[in-house]
């Protein structure tokens, strides 16, 4: 069986209404939807209750038709005010006084039809169907038969564009964070419902709010791994704005995510277990809220010689396993001997030293000083020379390494640098 | 008297169902650190659900040697924390040690041991790490006594729960009585070569134990 909603004015809300009942639904604009009720029977009962449902629901003035296909369904429910009810094998019978402009023919054959002195759906269905077929054509013969409430088709179900977005214009300016945290979870409420009515999750969420005065505040989470968690979300957010808020009063909210479908992992039961990513997602936000934005994630060694480059990506476990497993097993690391490693100064820290023979014999600075009782070097490194700036991160260097061991029993890494002649201390061995 | 007191006991025993010895602890999981001799001294290895610390000078080897249990967790594919008080972690180093660094999360405090330790304790409640480091080899030893006991209690029993091991990289101890393994750790002697600066013999003595213990190895630049 099939229902129709026909309320001038209202498509919006009928196709709204029909949501509630199906998700096969069919618009005609401009006032029209049908939509599938098969199977509702055990819910709602008899077609008369389910036509009672539906008109309870709409909230708007509409016409009701339940009929067993669709364009019985649509013209019963264009012609008739009220609730029609068409059962099976009485289509012709009630929709016989139809007017017959209600099938949407071309203008001829509504021309030849009121040439005719037809009138209504019936006075149609009554003519021969060889004549009908001689002098209308496919087009007639396909009309009589919608006026006699025959046939069956597909419904040509409306495909809702995949945008989950949610919007609040304020009344007035919000001024605090916490009641704009209110705001942002009913909206978060709102995109994760339509998220989650179609089995989908996320991997992105945008957040931007118009304010008072000046650009919008913009800001954006990315997130490793698709997830749903409403809770997590606003957390992240309110971490977000309580380290970044806005400049000014807000005005509207607008909220979008990206969707993408959800996570799916296989365990295994002999691997060492990993941080779960929902709940690691939201740890890392309040570590990066506490520490700064750069200084948390996975470090990973640019491909150059320049001393301590490394970038911070995100940390992202199920990333890491993959592409772990995704490496040549000669790039994956041995086991070896110990090694010594350094401990960094960031930034180096600029120390004054006493030469002899161009040799580091005694070291003054305020993370270290005495007397140098080994120095071995130097070693020269360069590097992108044809560079220019001041960025130290992408500048040109040019350096004499050297190790030394205190008499204090400490062994650190010294350079000059070659051009302007200061000495800087670069860490220490340990 | 032991005889009478091993036939009271025995009396109670058949008169009650419920065993009269102390709980044991079930056997705690161990990481092993690789380095052949350590291991001999821990009885395997640094062990999971538990607080343990590791000391010393500068240029005592107790970066290298936390490294070297970094690298051993993160191939065995453990996920792994680094919180760097100090900001003074080089991922280099650590690659060249044999971590794998995907599998690492690295936290760079800059300097601010308060951070340090409630970022530490962050972590250890969402869980799923097997090894967190907690780098205050740097930390003035003045700030790092102010972290109370009831701090370092508190992190091994969420290290407990969670089963991860957690490692304290420090100057001197600092946590006492909560920790299961404390090494201090002491620069034997530095090894040159040519221009170049070859190694360090370095020297570990378990402080756990009644009978000072300790382990030697070669930590190779």
């Amino acid at each position: 069986m099939f229902a129709s909603l026909h309320g001038p004015g209202n498509l919006a809300i009928l196709v709204e209404c029909a949501r509630g009942f199906s998700p096969h639904i069919e618009q005609l604009p401009p006032d029209t939807v049908v939509f599938d009720v098969r199977g509702l029977g055990s819910l709602f009962g008899p077609p008369e209750s389910l036509a009672e449902e539906i008109g309870r629901r709409v909230g708007v003035p509409a016409s009701i038709a339940i009929a067993p296909n669709p364009d019985a369904a649509v013209h019963a429910a264009r012609g008739f005010r009220g609730t029609t009810i068409v059962l099976p094998g009485r289509e012709a019978a009630i929709l016989a006084p139809l007017p017959v402009n209600l099938l949407a023919g071309s203008p001829e054959t509504a021309e030849l039809l009121h040439l005719w002195g037809v009138r209504t759906f019936g006075d149609f269905a009554k003519l021969p169907p060889l004549g009908v077929a001689a002098r209308l054509g496919d087009e007639g013969m396909e009309l009589q038969r919608l006026a006699c409430g025959l046939g069956y088709r597909n419904l040509r179900e409306m495909v809702d564009p995949l945008e989950f977005e949610a919007q609040l214009e304020l009344e007035y300016p919000v001024e605090l964070l916490e009641p704009l945290a209110f705001i942002l979870a009913r909206l978060l409420n709102d995109v994760c419902g339509r998220l989650a009515g179609r089995a989908l999750a996320t991997n992105e969420i945008r957040l931007r709010l118009d304010l008072e005065q000046g650009p919008a505040h913009e800001t954006m989470l990315r997130l490793p791994v698709p997830m749903l968690d409403q809770r997590a979300f606003l957390r992240m957010l309110q971490l977000d704005l309580n380290g970044r808020p806005p400049a000014a009063p807000v005005v509207q909210v607008h909220i979008a995510a990206n969707p993408v479908k959800p996570r799916r992992t296989q365990h295994g039961l002999f691997t060492p277990s990993s941080p779960e990513p929902e709940k690691l997602e939201l740890t890392v936000a309040r570590v990066r809220h506490l520490v700064g934005q750069n200084n948390v994630g996975t470090p990973e060694i640019r491909d150059t010689h320049r001393p301590d480059a490394f970038d911070m990506r995100v940390f992202a476990p199920n990333a890491a396993t993959t592409a772990v497993l995704e490496r040549p097993s000669n790039t994956l690391p041995n086991d070896g001997p110990p090694r010594l490693s350094l401990r960094r100064f960031r930034p180096p820290r600029p120390i004054q030293l006493l030469l002899v023979n161009q040799k580091p014999t005694r070291i003054l600075g305020a993370i270290m000083s005495g007397r140098v009782v080994m120095a071995k070097g130097p070693w020269r490194t360069s590097g992108d020379w044809w560079r220019n700036g001041s960025d130290p991160a992408t500048a040109s260097w040019n350096r004499d390494e050297w190790d030394v061991a205190l008499e204090s029993g400490g062994l650190y890494r010294l350079y000059v640098d070659v051009d302007s002649g200061r000495w800087f201390a670069e860490g220490s061995y340990d | 008297m032991g005889a009478a007191l091993l036939q009271l006991r025995a009396e109670l025993e058949a008169r009650f169902e419920a065993p009269l010895d102390f709980r044991k602890r079930p056997e705690a999981s161990l990481l092993p650190t690789g380095i052949e001799a350590i291991d001999r001294l821990t009885s395997g290895g640094f062990p999971r659900g538990t607080l343990s610390e590791i000391c010393g000078a500068d240029s005592s080897g107790r970066t290298a040697l936390s490294i070297a249990l970094l690298g051993q967790a993160t191939r065995a594919g453990e996920f792994c924390a680094w919180i760097d008080a100090a900001g003074a972690f080089d991922p280099a180093s650590a690659a060249e040690a044999g971590t794998v660094l995907e599998r690492l999360l690295w936290v760079d405090c800059r300097g601010n041991a308060e951070h340090a330790l409630k970022s530490l304790d962050l972590l250890l409640q969402a869980g799923g790490f097997g090894l967190l480091v907690l780098d205050l080899a740097d930390t003035p030893e003045r700030e790092a006594r102010r972290i109370p006991l009831a701090s370092w209690f508190r992190l091994r029993h969420a290290a407990e729960r969670t089963g991860a091991a957690l490692v304290v990289l420090e100057k001197n101890i600092n946590a006492r009585s909560c920790s299961a393994i404390q090494l201090e750790m002491r620069q034997k002697s530095p090894v040159w070569s040519g221009k170049l600066l070859k190694g360090l013999d370095a020297r570990a003595e378990s402080r756990k134990h009644y009978q000072v213990r300790t382990a030697e190895f070669w930590a190779e630049r």
